[in-house]
């Protein structure tokens, strides 16, 4: 039974190559956007990191600035 | 009324939001790809080979989504000047583009055994490959114009130059002679698919939302800190 299960009547080679083409895009997908995400966050925390006390300060008074700090060190 | 989705305001949800997003996406693809590989039925006359219906469908039905959901947000940022909407579009446009390939690649995968060829110049599937030609000068633009103003102009006039070919597509099966089957699904009439096929497919329709959800979030949070990155260059 899980023979014919797997050989799915002979049409296996097209039907699971479409199933792992699926998937392969959507995890090269997940990853280059995941990349993207991490490394947009570390500029963030790399230029902030050079503000001087004054300008970070003021950075900081904004909401979303603080919350993309929090964010990358929970990371 | 826009204010609520101004950025500053929902990055405290979207930040949080994927971790939720993708864990809800692998429960339900796990079970979408249960039913669909081993639970549904065989169909009588293409035997397994139905069951890449449960990628290419969900996949072509999407990336049109995405692309209608591209434009309308493109003429709305356009007339009310709001930002926001490019982003959130610009935010949708890489998962609809990889599930525009998806479609085409599982269906010339599903063409031959079922038409006995990979592709054919068949009105359904030119139209949806000039789909792609349109993700991808929409992509293209934003990488190659530096302007803000014209690359909204730009991408404003692609999506709705691409637009008309959305009911090309849909119709294309009714309007020419196709080697693509009809619609079996019709929200106005009744279906024509069983429901031991229908539901893994309304299934894998929703772990695929889910990914371009996920996608979208990941992407629109990194045009936020992007952004937020050229304002700290400012201080």
């Amino acid at each position: 039974m899980i023979n014919e299960i797997i050989s799915m009547n002979g049409y296996e080679a097209y039907v699971l190559s479409a199933f792992s083409f699926t998937l392969l895009s959507f995890s090269a997908l997940y990853l280059i956007t995941k990349t993207q995400f991490i490394k947009e966050q570390d500029k963030f925390v790399a230029k902030f990191g050079s503000l001087n006390s004054e300008k970070a300060k003021s950075a900081k008074s904004q909401r979303i600035n603080k919350e993309i700090l929090a964010d990358a060190t929970n990371n | 009324m826009f204010k609520f989705f101004e950025p500053n305001k929902i990055f405290q949800i979207t930040s949080k939001a994927p971790k939720y997003v993708l864990l809800l996406f692998i429960i339900v693809l796990s079970i979408g790809l249960t039913e669909a590989l081993f639970l549904s039925p065989e169909d009588y006359k293409q035997s397994d080979a139905v069951r890449i219906m449960y990628v290419h469908v969900p996949a072509a039905w999407i990336s049109l989504g995405i692309f209608s959901s591209v434009t309308f947000l493109s003429i709305f940022g356009f007339i009310f000047k709001n930002k926001n909407f490019f982003l959130i579009a610009k935010s949708l446009a890489p998962s609809g583009f990889v599930f525009n390939i998806i479609a085409l690649v599982t269906g010339a995968i599903w063409g031959k055994p079922t038409w006995g060829t990979w592709w054919a110049w068949d009105a359904r599937i030119t139209s949806m490959l000039i789909l792609l030609l349109f993700y991808a000068m929409y992509l293209i633009s934003w990488r190659i114009y530096e302007t803000e103003e014209k690359v909204f102009k730009i991408t404003t006039f692609i999506t709705i130059l691409g637009i008309i070919n959305v009911p090309i597509i849909k119709y294309s099966v009714d309007w020419w002679n196709t080697l693509h089957q009809p619609a079996s699904i019709n929200i106005l009439s009744k279906s024509t698919i069983h429901s031991s096929m229908l539901y893994p497919l309304l299934i894998m329709t929703a772990a695929f939302a889910l990914f371009s959800l996920l996608i979208f979030l990941m992407k629109y949070n990194t045009e936020l800190i992007k952004i937020k990155n050229k304002g700290l260059d400012r201080l």
